[in-house]
């Protein structure tokens, strides 16, 4: 390999949680490296046409697209400091000297050393098992986020959305947006797992919400022409008759797993833990995983959502400027805190609150 | 091209329009934009045939996860589509199998 670039602070992902570490890394005087395998930077936040609840400080009544401008312009703000280079995936750690190695497009290799490193890089689409799931025509709720609110590109005539939490709400309704009928959306759990907000704007349209269904098939030659519907018992057996609904994409909003290949490569300790949805590495309370030189911020850390990723990536990012020995805003650490235990409270929040218990530490022995 | 006219929120800021093959035809697409996205909106759905079971894939994450969209582009196969910026005269082919490699330098 011929080319290594330097850098103070490395950020694996320029979603929520990694514009948020580098801002906040950056505003302490450090040098950031954002490293993105998309051909732009904001994650999942350019996708969402839905404005954000809570508070002013996790932008309420902002839309999500929009919140991807704000934190671009906070890192334009801070001059040279921050490097985003796009279209660029880490492809590996190397633990014995600290090198990562990363590769622009398909052809273009090097390597980074950075002293210090957020890994930032998100989560991946979960899929289940039924007939005929890999013909074109099933797509990831991201994937189908991506063509119509990134590209402008219509999905598809008529889709059947599968999973009826936050993202299968969320996106039905932004399929209505964009102008493609949505004919149901099924879900195997007797309650519906997203907030009420967004399924009351879905019934609203009278896109029909069925619970305790299944898909159990999909129908096609080459690409997708129907979903097989079935209902479901209180034991999650088959029942009734299946029913086939014509449509040619079918959504799959069934959840996300962490992204998790750099943490393992790193050596870092790691834990399965359901709530998070998959493997997710130890944490203390500033971020840092068991590598001393690596911290976590956003779904990375466990899949939660994208207020929680923004307050957890200022928090990696000021706790890795701070181990970098530079001046951080003394104050802003409790801050953080205190936003991120009300983003968690009440009972939307207690499975994270569950999850994060078994996978924060005291601290790391040094 | 099948692309959104009229959305309550957004609007959608192509850029240059450019010309690329796909299996010997003729399309259009918006340069920079990613290989996939082109294709989707110019009604092409499938994108590689399995090596084993012969089925077809299309995309599925459309953020560079999941391999599912890997085709050949300019000779080169498993190209992940969903992520490659399109660009003018691009010769982009179904991929049917592995794919072979082009061992000789570009």
């Amino acid at each position: 390999m011929k080319k290594t670039i330097e850098t103070d602070l490395l950020v694996v992902g320029g979603g929520a949680a990694g514009l948020c570490a580098a801002a906040e890394a950056a505003g302490a005087g450090a040098k950031v490296t954002v490293i993105e395998s998309d051909l732009h930077a904001g994650g999942q936040l350019v996708k969402q046409t839905h404005k954000f609840f809570g508070s002013k400080d996790e932008y309420a009544g902002t839309r999500g697209y929009k919140i991807a401008g704000i934190l671009l312009d906070e890192i334009a703000g801070l001059g040279d400091k921050v490097e985003i280079r796009t279209n660029t995936t880490v492809t590996g750690y190397y633990p014995e000297d600290g090198i990562y190695t990363a590769m622009r497009g398909e052809d273009e290799y090097y390597r980074i050393k950075a002293k210090k490193a957020v890994i930032a890089t998100g989560a991946q689409e979960r899929l289940i098992p039924f007939p005929n799931n890999d013909l074109p025509g099933v797509y990831g709720a991201g994937a189908v986020q991506t063509l119509m609110n990134v590209y402008g590109v219509v999905p598809g005539k008529k889709v059947v959305m599968v999973g009826a939490g936050n993202i299968g709400l969320i996106v039905s309704y932004q399929l209505k947006q964009a102008g493609v009928e949505v004919a149901a959306v099924v879900e195997a759990m007797p309650k519906i797992g997203g907030y009420w907000v967004h399924a009351a704007k879905i019934r609203r349209l009278g896109i029909p919400i069925l619970l305790r269904h299944t898909i159990i098939e999909a129908t096609g030659e080459k690409t997708i022409d129907g979903a097989v519907i079935q209902e479901l018992d209180d034991k999650f057996q088959l029942i009734g008759e299946p029913r086939r609904i014509d449509c040619d994409v079918i959504c799959m909003a069934v959840g996300l797993t962490p992204t998790t290949e750099l943490f393992w490569q790193a050596g870092a300790k790691m834990q399965y833990c359901p709530q998070l949805c998959g493997h997710v590495p130890f944490r203390d309370k500033t971020m840092r995983t068991s590598n001393p030189d690596i911290w976590v911020a956003g779904d990375a850390s466990g899949i939660e959502e994208a207020s929680a990723a923004m307050v957890e990536g200022r928090i990696a990012g000021y706790s890795a400027a701070k181990s970098l020995g530079l001046k951080v805003r003394e104050g802003s650490f409790d801050e953080y805190w205190t936003r991120l235990d009300h983003l968690r409270a009440g009972e939307v929040g207690e499975k994270i609150r569950g999850g994060i218990c078994q996978v924060l530490v005291d601290g790391w022995e040094a | 091209m099948e692309l959104i006219q009229k959305h309550p929120i957004l609007e959608f800021h192509h850029g240059k329009e450019v010309t690329f093959s796909f299996d010997g035809k003729e399309l259009k697409g918006y340069e920079g934009e990613p290989i996939a996205m082109a294709l989707h909106a110019n009604g092409v759905h499938i994108y590689r045939i399995t090596p084993e079971m012969k089925r077809p894939r299309g995309f599925f994450c459309a953020i560079g996860k999941c391999s599912s969209c890997f085709m050949v582009v300019d000779g080169v196969p498993n190209v992940r589509t969903c992520v490659t910026p399109l660009a003018a005269g691009m010769k982009v082919e179904t991929q049917h199998g592995k794919g072979l490699v082009p061992l000789e330098a570009k």
